[in-house]
């Protein structure tokens, strides 16, 4: 099943989408020994789109998602992204152009927020003045010298957007990026996606709540049985 | 960013955590003095004997106390967080050395409180040009890290980790442990240490070059 937005070929064919597609999977499988997982997932996601997949806890969202990231090659299948297969080295490559925010902010514990945004704009290349930069737009200045460890849940997600606002990704992946965040926060998540679409990239988003998240993008879709449904 | 920069950030995170966790220095460097001072009591009140061994003893207490910081080192990086490095472009080889780096700089800062802890609990007759010998020492405590970091990594998000990692360093270790506690040995009697210094700058290489073979298969691994 080819599942893509209505237009999307016309607005790509009209010139207004560059051509290639970001992520295409092709029956896509994954098993965790003999429990099956992912059981022939179809999906297209082109620039410019933003794309939610729903399902109940354990369905396997944040397994599809870490397939997406090319961090999990399939089973079986074929999962390409930015035209890069999943599993080889060409993946590899790739990975600069993904952002990733995961259920738990990828934060070092005994380091400062900025001391961790420092360190993760050094590892990407970029001048650590972006990290101030970022950590303004997310409103953490104040509190940018705390060691993560002493920080909220909710300052710890910000500081995890902000290194997404440094890293300027072309795809962005988002695990529930929307639970236990307040309003302030969840207007930096949809400024972000809404920016990575405007520079031509593409954000792929998964939650159990499939109402919150139909707010913040194109179309939702429903991971189901191990396969992705409209 | 070069290679060489990013094995120097992985080192200097890693260091700087140390520094505001302070286990080596606050919780493992005491016990092991306190297992190093353990040992005479044992022997009783035979002092030759335990000037004799006293040596051989501190290989022992470092071997078995630096390879607890090296995989409890590695253990501090966790499954999300690999994954935004490697998202982030880093080069496996460069996070494994610099991980490799920080590990070796709190096992020679370990070796280095302890070995005059040594020097008094057990007043050991060493010969002379004995400082000849911390060469070797020294390059068997990088070799340690080296070994430490490497099980850790091999061993990452396993449940049987920590009954795994002992049985890979085992082995690893071994080459260490015999040229770090003959290099002294054979300095009293009267033998050089460069067949000790050349053992110990192989395996370093030998774990060096092994590293660059499976930094990546590792890090795909754990992802």
């Amino acid at each position: 099943m080819q599942l893509r937005p209505p237009g999307w070929e016309t607005r790509r064919e009209a010139g207004k989408l560059p051509s290639m597609t970001i992520v295409s999977l092709r029956n896509v499988q994954l098993r965790f020994g003999p429990v099956p997982v992912l059981t022939g997932v179809d999906l297209d996601v082109g620039p410019g789109e933003r794309v939610g997949i729903a399902g109940p806890n354990g369905a396997g969202k944040s397994t599809l998602l870490s397939v997406i990231a090319t961090l999990r090659p399939p089973s079986s299948g074929e999962a390409r992204v930015f035209d890069a297969e999943v599993g080889t080295p060409q993946a590899y490559e790739v990975r600069r152009l993904i952002g990733w925010s995961g259920h738990d902010p990828a934060l070092f514990d005994e380091l400062s927020l900025r001391e961790n945004l420092y360190h993760f704009a050094r590892l990407a290349g970029l001048d650590i003045a972006e990290a101030d930069k970022a950590l303004h737009q997310v409103g953490l200045e104040a509190a940018a010298d705390r060691r993560a460890r002493v920080c909220s849940n909710g300052m710890r997600r910000r500081a995890d957007l902000a290194r997404l606002l440094m890293t300027r990704p072309r795809l962005l992946l988002l695990d529930e990026a929307h639970a236990g965040l307040d309003a302030d926060a969840t207007a930096i998540v949809e400024a972000l996606s809404r920016r990575t679409v405007a520079d031509g990239g593409a954000v792929v988003m998964v939650s159990h709540d499939r109402q919150t998240m139909g707010e913040h993008v194109d179309r939702v879709l429903t991971l189901r049985e191990g396969t992705v449904v409209p | 960013m070069s290679f060489a920069r990013q094995v120097a950030e992985f080192c200097r995170r890693d260091l700087l955590t140390e520094r505001r966790a302070g286990e080596v220095l606050t919780i493992v460097t005491p016990f092991g003095a306190v297992a190093l001072m353990s040992f005479p009591l044992a022997f009783g009140i035979d002092s030759a004997l335990v000037s004799r061994v006293g040596p051989a003893l501190f290989w022992v207490v470092v071997f078995l106390f630096t390879m607890q910081i090296a995989l409890r080192h590695s253990a501090a990086e966790r499954p999300h967080q690999r994954a935004v490095i490697a998202l982030l472009g880093a080069d496996p080889f460069a996070r494994l050395l610099g991980r490799t780096a920080a590990a070796a700089v709190l096992i020679l800062a370990f070796m280095a409180i302890l070995f005059p802890a040594m020097l008094l609990f057990y007043s050991p007759d060493l010969p002379e040009g004995w400082p000849l010998a911390l060469v070797p020492g020294a390059l068997a405590g990088i070799g340690l890290a080296q070994v430490g970091t490497l099980a850790a990594e091999v061993t990452a998000g396993l449940r049987t980790r920590t009954t795994l990692a002992p049985l890979i360093v085992a082995p690893l270790a071994v080459p260490l442990l015999i040229a770090g506690s003959q290099a002294l040995e054979s300095l009293a009697s009267d033998g050089g240490i460069l067949p000790w210094t050349v053992l110990v700058v192989a395996t370093d290489l030998a774990l060096a070059v092994i590293g660059a073979a499976i930094a990546r298969p590792l890090e795909e691994a754990s992802l």
